[in-house]
C-alpha cells in the first residue's frame, strides 16, 4: 500500500492575466484562480498509481483559504485527502521557502501515514521555475527524479521506482530508491473528465488546515519573505521581434504568398537527414 | 447506486439558487448542478437586480452581497436618429436602506449567492451538465449528467435550466420556440473611471442610473436597448425579438455598435474600453408561451417556464420568486410524503395568484401586439421628437401656430383615427 502525496499550488490563470505596465508584474486580481495545469497530470499519475498499486493519495498545498478551492479540484481527480497550510507568516515566500514551509508539513503527514513517494507538477505557470520539488528533496534528503514522462514500475517491497525520463532529445530509463521525489511532465498522462461520485465527494469535502503552529520544529525565520532570499531586481517585457513581412491582400492571395514562402524555405521544416 | 437526495435542482441562477436556498434551509438534501465553470459565469442579465424579491430569500442581503450601484434615477429615452425625448424619475429614497433596486454584475452576484446557499448546506456541483431527466414509470427520478457515473436520483427535480430549457421541452412540457417568442439581447460590459461616471450621470458615490433605450436605438425594431452604469463600469446593450432581426436581416451586434456610435449615446460612453461581450436568449413569449410548469416528481421554474415581464424588463425577480415557491412547494411535499403531480401543483397555484402570475397575465398580449404593429416604434417615436423639436424650436412663430403645424403633421383625419386607436389598444394591452 503506497502513500502518496502530491504537492499543488493554486495559480492565477496565465493564459487572461492582465499585465501591470508600469512595473511588467501580473495583476493578480484580473485573472481567476486554477489549479497550477501540471499539478493535475501530477495528482492523476498519483491516482492511477492507488489503482495500480492500492494504497492513499493525499495533495498538499500552502496558500490562502481560497486554495481549498484547486485541493478540491484535486479530490475531484480522485485524490484522498488534502492538507492546506496556511499562515499570514508564510506570506511572501520564494521557492527555499516554500520547500522548506512544504517540508514540515510533509513531516507531520509522514508521521501519521510515512511517505513513499512525493510528485510534484514540471513546474508552476506563474513562476516557472520548477525549483519547489527539488528543492523538497533536496530538505527530505531524497532522491529528486525531474521531468518524469511515465512511470514503469513501483515496488514498495525492493524499495525502488523504475520511471521514463523526459531529455530535450530523447528518453532514459532511471531506477531510484523509495522514498523518492518525481516531478512530472504534461505529457505522462491525460487528466479525464471527473466521474460525477467524485464531484459529489468534492462538493462536501474539507481538508485539513494547518497554520504554522500545528507544524513542528520550525524556524519562523526560514518561512514567507524573511525566508526568502530571491531578489527581483527588475521585471522587462522582451524585446517584440523585429523585422518580418506582413503579407497583404486578400484571403486567396495571402494564402498563395505564404505558400511560395513556405516552399522557398522548406529546409526550414525538414527533419535531420531527410532532403 | 449513488446517494439519494430530496431534491436536484438544475441550474445555479437566479431561480435556481433561489429555489436550493430555501431548501437547504429548510433541512432539505439539495444538489444544486451548474453546467458553468462557476455560477454565473454564463449567467448574462442587463443587470437590474430587484431588492424585495432578493429579500424575501436573504433578508438584508445588500449589506454584504456584491452590488455594483443602488438606483436612484431610471431614465426612459425615445429616440429617433438625432435627437430624443426623455423623461426619468430620481428620488433620493431609492439611495438609502432598504433602496429598490440594484445594478449588478452576474458573473459576481450569481457566485455569492450560491455561495449563500452551500452556506445553508446545499452541495453544489459545477461543470457538469444535465443531460436528460430519469423517468420511472412516467415519473422524474432523477437526472442524468455527463459524467462517468453520472445518474443521480431525487424525491424531486427542479428545471432551472434557463430560457430553452432543453429538459422541460425533452419532457414534453413545451415546444422549441419561436424567433417570436425570444428576444436576443447582446451587451457589453465597458470599462470606465468611477469619478467620470459619477460626473456624466450626475450621481453621487453609491448612486446608480438606469436609461432604457426606446425607438432608433433598435432601429425600429420591437426592443429596448439600455445603458446602465456599474460601481467602475457601464453596462449597454439592446434586445429585440429574434424574429424582428432576422426580418429586417440584421445581426445582433451590429445593432449594439449602432447604438454605441448613437449621437445620443456615444457621448456619455467616451473614452470606455470594452471589457466583456455577452449575449443570451430571454424568453418573452410571455402568458400565452408558458408550458407546463408541473409534473409527476417535477417542477420548471424561472427562464426555463417563460418567467419574464418584457415590458417592465423584468425577469430576475420572477424568478426568484418562482424558485422561493418551488422550494416551499418542495418542503410541503417532503412533509407529507407525496411528489405527484397532484401534490407539486401547489406551486403552480401559489405562482399564479401572486404578483408573478397576475403580471404574467396582465401583458400576455404586450409583446405580440407590439411585434404585430410595428409603427408604434418606428413612426410614432420618431414624430414625438419631432413634435417636441417643432415645440421648443424658438424661431418667432408663435406656440399656437406650432401647435397647428405639429397637429397637421400628425396626418390626415384618418390616420388621426388609427393612431388613437393604436394609443387606445397599446394603453388596453398593458392595462
Amino acid at each position: 500500500m503506497l502513500h502518496i502525496v502530491a504537492c499543488i499550488k493554486q495559480v492565477p490563470d496565465t493564459k487572461i492575466i492582465k499585465m501591470n505596465p508600469k512595473t511588467n508584474t501580473m495583476d493578480r486580481r484580473t485573472a481567476p484562480a486554477i489549479l497550477n495545469p501540471y499539478d493535475a497530470h501530477a495528482v492523476e499519475e498519483a491516482v492511477r498509481l492507488r489503482e495500480r498499486y492500492g494504497g492513499t493519495v493525499s495533495v498538499l498545498t500552502m496558500g490562502p483559504p481560497p486554495a481549498v478551492k484547486a485541493i478540491k479540484k484535486c479530490i475531484e481527480i480522485g485524490a484522498d485527502e488534502g492538507y492546506l497550510i496556511t499562515d499570514r507568516r508564510f506570506a511572501g515566500a520564494d521557492t527555499l521557502a516554500t520547500s522548506y514551509a512544504l517540508t514540515k508539513a510533509l513531516n507531520k503527514i509522514s508521521k501519521e501515514n510515512p511517505v513513499d513517494l512525493i510528485i510534484c507538477g514540471k513546474m508552476s505557470i506563474d513562476g516557472d521555475t520548477g525549483q519547489v520539488g527539488p528543492g523538497i528533496a533536496r530538505r527530505l534528503d531524497i532522491p529528486p527524479l525531474t521531468s518524469v514522462n511515465k512511470v514503469i514500475e513501483i515496488n514498495k517491497q525492493e524499495g525502488k521506482a523504475i520511471v521514463q525520463r523526459k531529455l530535450e532529445d530523447g528518453y532514459e530509463v532511471v531506477q531510484s530508491t523509495l522514498p523518492c521525489l518525481f516531478s512530472v511532465e504534461k505529457t505522462i498522462n491525460e487528466v479525464p473528465y471527473a466521474p460525477f461520485p467524485n464531484m459529489l465527494k468534492a462538493a462536501k469535502y474539507n481538508p485539513y488546515i494547518w497554520s504554522v503552529d500545528d507544524l513542528e520544529d520550525v524556524d519562523i525565520k526560514q518561512l514567507g519573505l524573511k525566508g526568502s532570499p530571491t531578489i527581483v531586481s527588475k521585471v522587462w517585457a522582451p524585446p517584440k521581434p523585429e523585422g518580418g513581412t506582413m503579407l497583404e491582400g486578400n484571403r486567396q492571395e495571402q494564402v498563395e504568398q505564404l505558400l511560395s514562402v513556405l516552399l522557398e524555405k522548406k529546409e526550414l521544416f525538414m527533419t535531420k537527414g531527410e532532403s | 447506486m449513488s446517494e439519494k437526495f430530496d431534491a436536484i435542482v438544475v441550474g445555479a441562477g437566479p431561480a435556481g439558487t433561489s429555489c436550493a436556498h430555501d431548501l437547504a434551509k429548510g433541512g432539505a438534501h439539495v444538489l444544486l448542478l451548474e453546467r458553468g465553470e462557476y455560477p454565473g459565469s454564463k449567467n448574462v442579465m442587463g443587470g437590474v437586480l430587484y431588492r424585495k424579491m432578493m429579500e424575501d430569500i436573504i433578508p438584508e442581503f445588500y449589506k454584504e452581497a456584491p452590488l455594483e450601484r443602488p438606483i436612484v434615477e431610471q431614465r426612459f429615452m425615445m429616440m429617433d436618429k438625432e435627437s430624443a425625448v426623455t423623461f426619468s424619475y430620481k428620488g433620493m429614497e431609492w439611495g438609502k436602506e432598504p433602496y429598490n433596486n440594484f445594478t449588478v454584475l452576474r458573473a459576481k452576484f450569481d457566485q455569492w449567492f450560491a455561495d449563500k446557499a452551500v452556506q445553508q448546506g446545499a452541495i453544489l456541483i459545477n461543470e457538469t451538465v444535465v443531460l436528460e431527466c430519469i423517468v420511472e414509470n412516467g415519473k422524474v427520478v432523477g437526472v442524468r449528467t455527463d459524467r462517468p457515473n453520472g445518474d443521480v436520483y431525487a424525491d424531486v427535480v427542479v428545471l432551472a435550466d434557463g430560457v430553452n430549457s432543453l429538459l422541460a421541452q425533452s419532457l414534453g412540457f413545451h415546444k422549441e420556440y419561436r424567433p417570436d417568442e425570444v428576444a436576443l439581447a447582446t451587451m457589453e460590459i465597458l470599462k470606465l473611471d468611477k469619478k467620470v461616471i459619477e460626473d456624466r450621470f450626475n450621481l453621487e458615490d453609491n448612486q446608480g442610473c438606469t436609461i432604457e433605450l426606446f425607438g432608433d436605438a433598435t432601429k425600429g425594431i420591437l426592443g429596448t436597448g439600455f445603458l446602465y452604469t456599474n460601481k467602475d463600469t457601464l453596462s449597454i446593450g439592446v434586445g429585440t425579438l429574434l424574429s424582428g432581426l432576422i426580418k429586417h436581416k440584421i445581426k445582433p451586434y451590429e445593432l449594439l455598435e449602432y447604438v454605441k456610435a448613437h449621437p445620443m449615446i456615444r457621448t456619455l460612453i467616451q473614452g470606455s474600453e470594452p471589457q466583456e461581450y455577452l449575449a443570451h436568449l430571454i424568453p418573452e413569449g410571455g402568458y400565452h408561451s408558458m408550458g407546463r410548469i408541473v409534473g409527476d416528481g417535477v417542477i420548471v421554474i424561472g427562464d426555463a417556464s417563460q418567467l419574464v415581464n418584457a415590458i417592465h424588463r423584468e425577469g430576475s425577480n420572477l424568478a426568484m420568486t418562482s424558485g422561493r415557491l418551488a422550494a416551499e412547494t418542495i418542503l410541503l411535499a417532503k412533509e407529507a410524503g407525496d411528489f405527484s403531480e397532484k401534490a407539486l401543483d401547489h406551486y403552480r397555484v401559489r405562482l399564479l395568484e401572486g404578483f408573478v402570475g397576475q403580471d404574467m397575465k396582465k401583458y400576455k398580449d404586450s409583446t405580440h401586439h407590439f411585434d404585430r404593429n410595428p409603427h408604434y416604434f418606428d413612426q410614432y417615436i420618431p414624430m414625438l421628437n419631432k413634435a417636441a423639436s417643432q415645440m421648443f424650436t424658438v424661431d418667432g412663430q408663435s406656440k399656437w401656430e406650432k401647435q397647428k403645424k405639429i397637429w397637421k403633421d400628425l396626418g390626415t383625419p384618418k390616420e388621426k383615427m388609427k393612431m388613437a386607436r393604436d394609443m387606445y389598444r397599446a394603453w388596453k394591452v398593458v392595462k
